[in-house]
């Protein structure tokens, strides 16, 4: 019998039954055991649970700072990354390696810190809160400290392909005549766009399941600066499972329904932009 | 036949040496696992070094005690969800009651311990800055204009809860109407610049963040915050405040299966000796014993304590009054016009 699936190496059954057991015990059960525990809810607790006005304004500020902070990250990740790619700079190596520190430290340090500089007696909140910059309990606070768990992601997509990047593409193009902003925007530009919208995802992701350090700089004033994380664990609090797991599935849902969007214009704009 | 003699001999020899052996592993290995709230780590530090060497020596037992500590209804959560609590010190009622609802302790727990299961209460004070800029005496004027008040998150915490109730309570238990509390409650909310997760984020608001010009905490706490901090801060006794219930239970579902009912029994039983009513007295907590209360009456001053059946039928109507979505404590915060 001759087999069908020739490939130089073997072990495609073995890697793929690997992958399904793998994400169905680590991501698949877990999240059916979510949908399952909020089913115990009937569809109009469901909608009582999910859709009130304090609820909804969790939803508006956590999708909206996870968005406003993303695309901060977006920019300067890139910015950090082409430094830390195109140029020699001091202490190259340690700010490098620098960049992976919001990946292992615990959030809620980064929370705690971030509270106690801003707040009106810390070291910047004492010169930023006399200028009306509020840089703990509100608003900004929140996509502050979104910023730095979520730049990383995008600095550490863009750099490989940056470095990728070789120079005498941007001779060739100067050489046919190119000004400086059309390299930019037509040759090196389409070039890292995907690796830049991958970082935003990431970036955008992981600051929307963000709950540690946001809970220590955020202040949790319902309506003003509650995330919605808070608001399920209020209801663990009130041994409420059921409402708890309503709220996360909606979150879930949203943050599914917006990666999709999100994957589909990467793939739209790779076919477009380039 | 030899053989077999043999092995008859053997087996005689071994009986009898599982026999004689006996009394020597009659001494049992005991592990208590006592799951609490937050700051209770020092007060049952203390009390599980007195009471197990009390304890060996009068069942010959050998005893090791564990203790978990975390915001009170996270723990009762972690038992519920298996945590495998022999006994659960916890700091509110409805903590415990939800391990009895999902059917781990059995009903009428509550008057199982002496005293209503309450070896120790407490209450919620006032801790200040130091000389009391602001002049807070008494709960009206923590609503003054100006003054900062740090409290948890009510939705969140125990103390947050208590807090609030305490605080309506000190309006309607002094002949205020319940729409004069409201008026209390939303101002005192209004000057509420952050609302901690838990107890000790409160603390280190309050403390380390020199956020705030009042922080309402429990009594034990609020000493061990002043202790601390060196003299920057000043301990002020309201003259009403809440009457905070601490019951104790053994989990019976947890101790039928291990079989340390015994054990988890006297332990809690320790706390009513005089010999626990002074250490629970040396840290902090209100004993119930009259007379070693008299004995440290100078560390309590006496002020009017409210039960929470004074401003709700039960502890059950309280949370769905005051904390249930879209309540009392929610309407605080809707924006105008909604």
């Amino acid at each position: 019998m001759i087999d069908v699936n020739r490939r130089v190496l073997p072990g495609f059954h073995l890697t793929l039954g690997y992958t399904l057991l793998y994400l169905t015990l680590l991501v698949l059960i877990p999240l059916l055991a979510c949908l399952f525990k909020a089913s115990s809810l009937s569809l109009d607790q469901f909608w009582a649970t999910v859709w009130t006005d304090r609820a909804r304004a969790a939803y508006a500020l956590t999708f909206g700072a996870a968005f406003v902070a993303a695309l901060v990250s977006a920019v300067f990740g890139l910015l950090i990354a082409w430094v830390l790619v195109r140029y020699d700079v001091p202490f190259k190596r340690l700010f490098d390696s620098l960049i992976d520190l919001p990946f292992a430290l615990p959030t809620a340090v980064a929370g705690l810190v971030y509270s106690s500089l801003y707040v009106k007696n810390g070291w910047l909140g004492q010169f930023l809160v006399p200028l009306g910059v509020q840089g703990a309990y509100s608003r900004l606070a929140i996509v502050l400290v979104l910023i730095f768990i979520g730049f990383p992601f995008v600095v550490r997509t863009v750099q490989p392909v940056l470095g990728d990047l070789e120079a005498e593409v941007e001779e060739a193009a100067a050489c046919l005549g190119a000004t400086r902003l059309q390299t930019f925007r037509r040759v090196i530009f389409p070039t890292l766009f995907p690796a830049v919208v991958t970082g935003f995802t990431l970036a955008f992701a992981r600051a929307l399941g963000e709950y540690g350090s946001v809970v220590f700089v955020s202040g949790n004033m319902p309506y003003k600066t509650e995330i919605a994380p808070v608001l399920i664990v209020a209801r663990l609090e009130e041994f409420a499972y059921g409402e708890a797991t309503a709220i996360a599935v909606v979150l879930l849902a949203a943050s599914g329904a917006m990666l999709v969007l999100i994957n589909f214009l990467e793939r739209w704009s790779s076919a477009h932009v380039a | 036949m030899f053989k077999k003699f043999i092995f008859v001999l053997a087996t005689v020899g071994l009986a009898a040496g599982t026999l004689l052996g006996a009394p020597a592993a009659k001494a049992k290995q005991i592990e208590l696992l006592n799951v609490s709230y937050d700051p209770t780590r020092e007060l049952w530090r203390e009390l599980n070094s007195a009471f197990i060497p009390k304890y060996e020596k009068e069942s010959g037992n050998q005893l090791t005690i564990k203790q978990s500590h975390g915001g009170s209804s996270t723990q009762a959560r972690a038992v519920i969800d298996g945590l495998e609590a022999d006994v659960v010190t916890l700091a509110m009622w409805p903590d415990t009651n939800a391990i009895r609802k999902a059917g781990l302790i059995d009903s009428g727990w509550e008057s199982r311990l002496p005293n209503n299961s309450l070896p120790y209460v407490s209450t919620i004070v006032f801790v200040v800055r130091k000389g009391n800029p602001k002049g807070i005496k008494d709960w009206p004027d923590i609503i003054k204009p100006g003054v900062e008040i740090v409290t948890p998150n009510p939705k969140t915490s125990g103390n947050g809860k208590l807090s609030f109730l305490t605080a309506w309570g000190s309006v309607t238990q002094r002949g205020g109407s319940e729409q004069d509390a409201l008026d209390f409650v939303t101002k005192l909310y209004k000057q509420a610049p952050v609302l901690d997760s838990g107890a000790r984020g409160a603390t280190t608001t309050f403390v380390q963040k020199q956020i705030g010009d009042v922080h309402l905490a429990w009594e034990n706490e609020a000493h061990l915050e002043i202790q601390e901090a060196g003299g920057e801060l000043e301990l002020v006794y309201p003259a009403i405040s809440i009457l905070a219930e601490p019951q104790l239970a053994v989990v019976d579902a947890n101790v039928r299966r291990k079989g340390t009912r015994a054990a988890a029994e006297a332990y809690l039983n320790f706390l009513y000796s005089t010999e626990g009513q002074e250490i629970i007295a040396r840290h902090f907590y209100r004993p119930t014993n009259p007379e070693v209360f008299k004995q440290h009456v100078a560390t309590f001053p006496d002020l009017k304590l409210f039960p929470i059946t004074a401003i709700a039928k039960s502890w059950e109507n309280a949370q769905q009054k005051f904390f249930a979505d879209g309540q009392i404590f929610d309407s605080l915060y809707k924006p105008a016009g909604r």
